[in-house]
């Protein structure tokens, strides 16, 4: 489909972010809109021939987002999916509204809005039907892309509309009349990524591969010990090899973890040629304060730290220390969970052409703004003077909302003055990620005589850099059991430390849930109490506990609905039947504004190996599952990627260093190891919200709960370790 | 140096150096972007292609071994029946969460199907499993292949 002449889509009609996610349409529509298309909004533009092109918005790493949300616009414009085609949008946040990838936010932000963009649409075709007919708009009905006036017998379709169409003045978002959802007849079905016909054939779509004319390619590489700089480097010898093109030192800027850091570019015809150089560079680093760090030393340091005083306390409740002086039982147990990394498949990358004070870049980042923000930064341009294409992304996970490869991207290409595309090694991406960071709790609980939990505290063991807190090494002090319990108390001290963190798939809950859940469920066993009941008797009463605003909000009824239904079908009841060496584990978490509850069955040979036999996983994310292929793709990835962390994953720091490299130490899941992963969602009456991060956090706890149950051992350090099950 | 490959049926010039993987051949020389880079040491089979109908790891394989082979990609998988059975039946299914490993995993199948038309779970466990999907398709993966194994040429 050809855009009119002069198409300019500011000029047209935008769309801006309100706080909290609205939409408002800012300006109408210009005379100029007529030719053969219709643009109908930011979003919208129906060609002559009835085929509708829908802007997807927001960066589409494998969360189906590229599919869905265009889904919502066209179920309320009304139209065939088979007449609808999917484009990449820019990045105007402007007219789209705030593009991202992240935090499982997509579904309840723009869920509402952008129903509302496809019906004022849809309002426009009927308004211009009317007009041309000239009868009432209110004679007038919508079906499948045609305008139909059932008294005159007359239909038109949207294509011989669209003209007419983007002229009507648009109307207010929040006056739009909705679909009533019992009429949906795209939301709620089982439909395909709309890129997979080019997944397929193995067309370009990734930042990898992307190609510009002249295009030249580099790899940078930065002091293996975080933080370190370069103090020399052989860069003369390197520009003599053949085949290369440039190699320089590149000094780091100041600002955050993000920061172009230190480094040395080689620059190439080929990138594999650039990359070869690499053995003949040779660089001498000053590797800084770092250099002492140790994935042993954090964990001696830790232990130091778990046996005093928390530095702080988050929270406290009642008299804890007291009630477990007097309580019947008391259990305390240490958990810990390591480093781990993103690993993406699609290693970093991105690429990058510096012009006259401009600077053009196509980048698989889950944060577009942001990353247009820190070029500019980095350059000292002015953002206007950043244009940032969105790729589709060879998976996230967390690790692209960390811009860092764009900023080196564009400093090498400005430094080059041609078009480069960078691409990290798997090696750099192991080995310069932001980590999920490790933690350490150490928990106590007291137990009356009937086996209630009457106490609770966790001293917390985390990170600090620059005296706060690390990214994504916070605990929030609503953590379950917190106000459920009467005397609870978490606190938490900090380890400085200069390693890189950030936000991995269901950031804190990841690992959080992992070390509240199996301990909660040490604490059913040791009350002699069957672990869904003790956990339904923690929900205690439907209630809702306020955490900041509705979605945030944990209402205990709709955790208690998932428990109760995953145990129904996962048997729960009759697992007192299963073989020897043969265990069924539960637990649940919320996160996301998605309640999930989950039941892991497992076999642990005599060897200690683990074998998956079923997952089990119920959650609750409201009143509308929009595509329920994409929806069980994503609890069922997010299921197996939480087991794989948690048996085959963990970064490992000597003197500064990452000692891991590649999948052969970072063992994502493989064909032979995957269990059935059965999915079902409870429909309840609230916004739909979000599914990429959900289901990830119950499945760990479940899976060492599972192992428990199978072998009378308790997980309490994670990745599992097979010579610890042992027979 | 200079090389003449076979390409999905097109002869192919090159000059480059010898020890230069068929990937970033394919890639960088060739422009065929469909193969990928995941871990440039075997591990994960994101830059499967077939030699001969073999599939093997361009990111290990180095040009001035490949001869005289005829080499396929998943650009030119569709001209094999059964990679076209392959193609639909992860269209038909879905199988793609971010879709990067799925070039190799399509590379995979095929060859699997190619020998074994109609697959045990315990033969798509050993011939996949050197195929790494980080979004975890698996379940996916597995039902396309027993159900292209299953369609027959007319339902394409």
């Amino acid at each position: 489909m050809i855009s009119p002449p002069g198409f300019s889509r500011r000029g047209f009609l935008t769309v801006s972010a309100l706080t909290g996610g609205g939409l408002m349409l800012l300006a109408s529509i210009p005379a100029e809109a007529g030719a053969a298309d219709g643009v109908l909004n930011a979003f919208v533009r129906i060609g002559a021939d009835g085929f509708v092109t829908i802007q997807s918005k927001n960066p589409e790493v494998g969360q189906g987002i590229k599919t869905m949300l265009p889904m919502v616009i066209a179920e309320e414009l009304d139209i065939d999916w088979a007449h609808v085609r999917v484009e990449q949008a820019p990045l105007d946040e402007a007219a789209f509204g705030r593009q991202f990838a992240g935090g499982s936010q997509s579904t309840p932000m723009n869920y509402t809005p952008l129903r509302r963009v496809g019906a004022a649409g849809r309002q426009m075709l009927v308004m211009a039907a009317a007009a041309k007919w000239n009868v009432p708009v209110g004679e007038c009905r919508t079906a499948a892309g045609v305008v139909y006036h059932d008294k005159s017998r007359r239909s038109l379709g949207y294509g011989a509309l669209a003209s007419l169409a983007a002229r009507v003045p648009p109307p207010a978002l929040d006056k739009v009349v909705l679909k009533d959802p019992a009429t949906f007849r795209i939301i709620g079905q089982r439909i395909g990524g709309v890129d997979n016909p080019k997944i397929v054939t193995g067309q370009k779509l990734f930042g990898i591969d992307v190609t510009l004319p002249g295009m030249l390619h580099a790899v940078f590489v930065k002091c293996p010990v975080f933080g370190g700089k370069v103090v020399a480097a052989n860069v003369e010898a390197i520009r003599k090899m053949p085949g290369i093109h440039d190699a320089f030192v590149v000094r780091g800027r100041p600002g955050g973890l993000q920061a172009l850091a230190d480094g040395v570019a080689i620059v190439a015809k080929s990138w594999w040629v650039a990359n070869r150089a690499r053995q003949a560079l040779h660089v001498e680093w000053d590797e800084g304060w770092a250099a002492d760090h140790s994935t042993d030393g954090f964990a001696a340091e830790a232990e130091r730290l778990g046996r005093a005083e928390p530095q702080t306390w988050l929270r406290r409740d009642g008299d804890p220390t007291g009630v477990m002086q007097g309580a019947a039982k008391v259990v305390e147990a240490p958990y810990a969970y390591p480093f781990i990394a993103h690993l993406a498949l699609e290693p970093q990358n991105c690429t990058a052409h510096y012009r006259d004070g401009r600077v053009e870049l196509w980048a698989p980042t889950q944060l577009p703004g942001p990353g247009r923000a820190l070029v500019a930064k980095t350059l000292d341009i002015p953002a206007d003077n950043v244009t940032v294409h969105m790729t589709r992304i060879g998976g996230g996970f967390g690790r692209r909302l960390c811009n860092d490869f764009m900023a080196e991207a564009a400093w090498i290409a400005r430094q080059v003055g041609a078009p480069v595309k960078l691409l990290w090694t798997r090696e750099d991406d192991v080995r310069h990620d932001f980590y999920r960071p490790a933690g350490f709790h150490h928990f106590k609980a007291g137990l009356d005589d009937k086996g209630g939990l009457v106490a609770f505290t966790d001293h917390f063991v985390s990170f600090s850099l620059d005296g706060k807190v690390a990214d994504s090494a916070m605990m929030e002090l609503s953590e379950f059991p917190a106000a459920l319990v009467p005397n609870l108390a978490y606190g938490q001290s900090l380890i400085p430390f200069r390693v890189p963190t950030g936000p991995l798939r269901a950031p804190r809950s990841n690992a959080l849930g992992f070390a509240f859940q199996s301990f909660i469920d040490e604490l059913a066993h040791e009350a002699g109490r069957d672990p869904v009941e003790f956990r339904l008797a923690l929900l205690g009463e439907p209630r809702t506990i306020e955490s900041g605003g509705a979605l945030r909000s944990f209402n205990t009824e709709r955790m208690a609905a998932v428990l109760r239904k995953v145990a129904e079908v996962s048997g729960w009841a009759k697992r007192g039947s299963l073989p020897e060496r043969t265990g069924m584990g539960v637990a649940f978490y919320f996160s996301h504004y998605g309640y999930f509850a989950e039941v892991v069955r497992v076999s642990v040979a005599t060897s200690g190996d683990v074998k998956l036999d079923h997952v089990w996983a119920v959650g609750d994310v409201g009143n509308q599952i929009v595509n329920p292929s994409g929806a069980e793709q994503q609890v069922q990835g997010a299921v197996l990627d939480g087991i794989a962390a948690g048996l085959g994953q963990g970064i490992t720091i000597e003197r500064g260093r990452v000692r891991d490299r590649n999948f052969d130490t970072q063992r994502l899941m493989r064909m032979s190891q995957v269990p059935p992963v059965d999915v079902h969602f409870l429909t309840t009456p609230h916004p739909p919200t979000g599914l990429g991060e959900p289901a990830l956090p119950p499945v760990l706890p479940a899976l060492c709960n599972a192992i428990f149950a199978a072998t009378g051992k308790r997980v309490r350090s994670l990745p599992v370790d097979p010579a610890l099950l042992r027979a | 140096m200079p090389f003449t490959l076979k390409i999905n049926g097109v002869s192919r010039s090159v000059d480059v150096d010898g020890d230069m993987p068929l990937l970033w051949v394919l890639r960088d020389e060739l422009d065929l972007k469909g193969s990928k880079y995941g871990c440039g040491t075997g591990l994960c089979g994101a830059c499967t292609v077939h030699l001969d109908g073999m599939p093997v790891r361009a990111c290990m394989t180095p040009v001035s071994a490949v001869g005289n082979t005829s080499i396929t990609t998943i650009e030119g998988i569709a001209a094999d029946p059964v990679g076209r059975r392959v193609q639909a039946a992860w269209v038909k299914l879905d199988v793609p969460q971010c879709g990067y490993c799925q070039a190799g995993q399509i590379m995979a199948a095929t060859a699997l199907l190619r020998r074994v038309p109609h697959p045990t779970d315990a033969d798509i466990d050993s011939a996949m499993s050197g195929n790494l999907c980080r979004c975890a398709s698996y379940t996916r993966i597995r039902a396309a292949i027993k159900q292209a194994a299953q369609a027959k040429e007319a339902q394409l």
